[in-house]
C-alpha cells in the first residue's frame, strides 16, 4: 500500500471500489446478499443502502481505533463492531421502513458476515487512516449498491416485466419468472461476470496491440 | 509470566491477556449500551407500527370497519386465541377478524381474515407475513382476482381449492403455478374455522366504549 498524501490519492481510494476492484463483478465478494435481495431493483438499493451504513462506519471506527486494537483480538473486535452496526440498522429499518425491513427479511441481520465488510476492515480499514479508509468504504459500498440495483433491475425487468414496481410492459409480456427465483440470480450473476471478463480481456488485448505497435 | 516476558508485553509486541480481555471486554460493553440506547428509542416506534398494521389489517378484511376491539377466545382445552371484533362508525358490529397460520412453500403463511357469523362468510383476507416465491406464490397477496374470491366465501361447506375455475360459493380457483401457496392459505382458513368459530361469544362483544380517534384496543374477557 503505498502511502498516500494527495487528494488525487483519496479520489483513487474512492474511485477504486466503484469500477476498477469493485466488490461485486471483479473481486466477487458478498455474494450472499447479492444472489438473495436481488429480486427487485428497490430490494438491492435498500440492502446496498443498509450495507453502506454498515460498510462506513464499521471502517470509521476501525480506522480510528486501529492502534488499540491488539491484533490477536482485531478480527473479534471488529465482528463486534460490525454486529452493532448492523443492529443499529435492523431497528431503525424495522422502525422507519417497515415495509422493506419485511422485504430483506433475514437477510439484514446477516450483513455481519458480509465477508466485502470484514474483508475491508481487514485488508484497509485496519492499516489506513480514517479519512483513506472512509474513502475507501465509501467507494467499495457505492460499487456493491451499484452492482446490487444492476442485478435487481435486471432481474426485475425480465422477471416481473417492472422497474420499482411500475409495470413496462403492459399485460402482454409474459415475464421469466425464473429471473426472479434463485436459479435467475445465478444465471443473471454469470451473465454480468461474463461481461466484465470480456471487458478486461479486450482492454487487456488492445494494450497488447499498442504495445507490439510501439516496439515495431 | 516471568519480568522479561512482562516488559515485552508493556513494550507493545506481545499484549498481555488481561489487555485483550479488557479489549474484547470494552467493546462488547460499548456495544452494549449503543445498542440499548437505539433500542429504547425504536421500541415504541415498532410497536406503534406494528399495531397500526394490524389494525389496517383488521380493518380491511372486515369492510366497512372503522373501530376494532380484541375479544379473547378460550377452548375447551383452556387455550387461548385473540380475535378482532370490528365495528362501523356507529359502534355496529360488523364482524371478527381471526389470525390463521399454515405453513406454505416456503415457511409459515400468516393471514388474517373476516368472519361474518350472521351470513356465515369469508368477508376478506389479508396475507400478514409470507415468504412464498416471488412471481408465483406470492401472487396470494397480489393478485387482486385471487384475493376478491374471499370477500364472500361460504365456509359451509368447507371451502376447498378447485383448478378449472370456482363455481360455487365455496370453491376457491387456484393460482397458476402457485397450488401449494393457495391450498395453505384455504387450509389456514379452514383449521382456524374448524378450531375457534365454536368459541365464538352468543352475542357479539359490544363496541369499545371510549371512542380514542386513533389506535387504542381495549381487550373484552369473555366468560364461556
Amino acid at each position: 500500500m503505498n502511502q498516500a498524501k494527495h487528494p488525487s490519492q483519496l479520489y483513487a481510494e474512492f474511485i477504486k471500489g466503484i469500477w476498477k476492484e469493485n466488490p461485486v463483478f471483479v473481486a466477487v465478494l458478498g455474494m450472499c446478499p447479492m444472489l438473495a435481495v436481488t429480486n427487485s431493483a428497490i430490494n438491492g438499493l435498500a440492502m446496498g443502502a443498509a450495507t453502506t451504513f454498515v460498510l462506513v462506519c464499521s471502517s470509521l471506527l476501525v480506522s480510528s481505533l486501529r492502534k488499540f486494537i491488539p491484533k490477536q483480538v482485531r478480527i473479534t473486535t471488529y465482528i463486534i463492531i460490525i454486529a452493532s452496526f448492523v443492529t443499529i440498522v435492523d431497528y431503525v429499518l424495522k422502525a422507519a421502513f417497515p415495509g422493506t425491513h419485511k422485504d430483506l427479511g433475514a437477510f439484514i441481520q446477516l450483513i455481519v458476515v458480509n465477508c466485502l465488510i470484514l474483508g475491508r476492515q481487514e485488508a484497509f480499514a485496519s492499516r489506513n487512516t480514517p479519512i483513506k479508509a472512509l474513502m475507501d468504504a465509501l467507494g467499495m459500498s457505492i460499487g456493491f449498491t451499484f452492482a446490487l440495483f444492476c442485478l435487481g433491475a435486471t432481474r426485475e425487468i425480465l422477471g416481473n416485466g417492472s422497474i420499482f414496481d411500475i409495470s413496462l410492459f403492459g399485460d402482454n409480456f409474459e415475464p421469466w419468472v425464473i429471473m426472479i427465483l434463485p436459479p435467475g440470480g445465478f444465471l443473471m450473476l454469470g451473465m454480468i461476470l461474463l461481461f466484465f471478463n470480456w471487458l478486461q480481456q479486450r482492454k487487456q488485448h488492445k494494450l497488447q496491440a499498442r504495445a507490439r505497435e510501439v516496439m515495431s | 509470566m516471568t519480568v522479561q516476558e512482562l516488559t515485552i508485553s508493556a513494550g507493545k509486541k506481545e499484549p498481555s491477556s488481561f489487555r485483550l480481555v479488557a479489549t474484547l471486554g470494552i467493546a462488547g460493553m460499548l456495544s452494549g449500551i449503543a445498542l440499548a440506547g437505539v433500542y429504547e428509542i425504536t421500541k415504541p416506534i415498532i410497536e406503534a407500527n406494528n399495531l397500526r398494521e394490524l389494525k389496517q389489517a383488521v380493518l380491511e378484511v372486515v369492510p366497512g370497519g372503522q373501530t376494532m376491539q380484541e375479544v379473547d377466545l378460550v377452548n375447551d382445552a383452556g387455550e387461548h386465541k385473540i380475535i378482532y371484533a370490528a365495528y362501523d362508525d356507529d359502534g355496529t358490529f360488523l364482524g371478527y377478524a381471526i389470525e390463521g397460520a399454515t405453513p406454505g412453500f416456503a415457511d409459515i403463511i400468516r393471514l388474517l381474515y373476516g368472519y361474518d357469523h350472521q351470513r356465515n362468510l369469508v368477508i376478506g383476507m389479508k396475507v400478514l407475513e409470507s415468504l412464498e416465491t416471488p412471481g408465483l406464490g406470492d401472487k396470494i397477496i397480489k393478485d387482486e382476482a385471487f384475493v376478491a374470491q374471499f370477500s364472500d366465501l361460504a365456509i359451509d361447506p368447507t371451502p376447498v381449492v378447485v383448478k378449472d375455475g370456482a363455481d360455487a360459493d365455496h370453491e376457491v380457483d387456484a393460482i397458476t403455478g402457485a397450488t401449494i401457496s393457495t391450498k395453505a392459505v384455504v387450509k389456514a382458513i379452514n383449521q382456524a374455522n374448524e378450531q375457534w368459530l365454536e368459541y365464538l361469544p352468543e352475542t357479539p362483544p359490544d363496541p369499545p366504549a371510549v371512542e380514542e380517534p386513533d389506535s387504542t384496543i381495549e381487550t373484552v374477557e369473555e366468560d364461556d
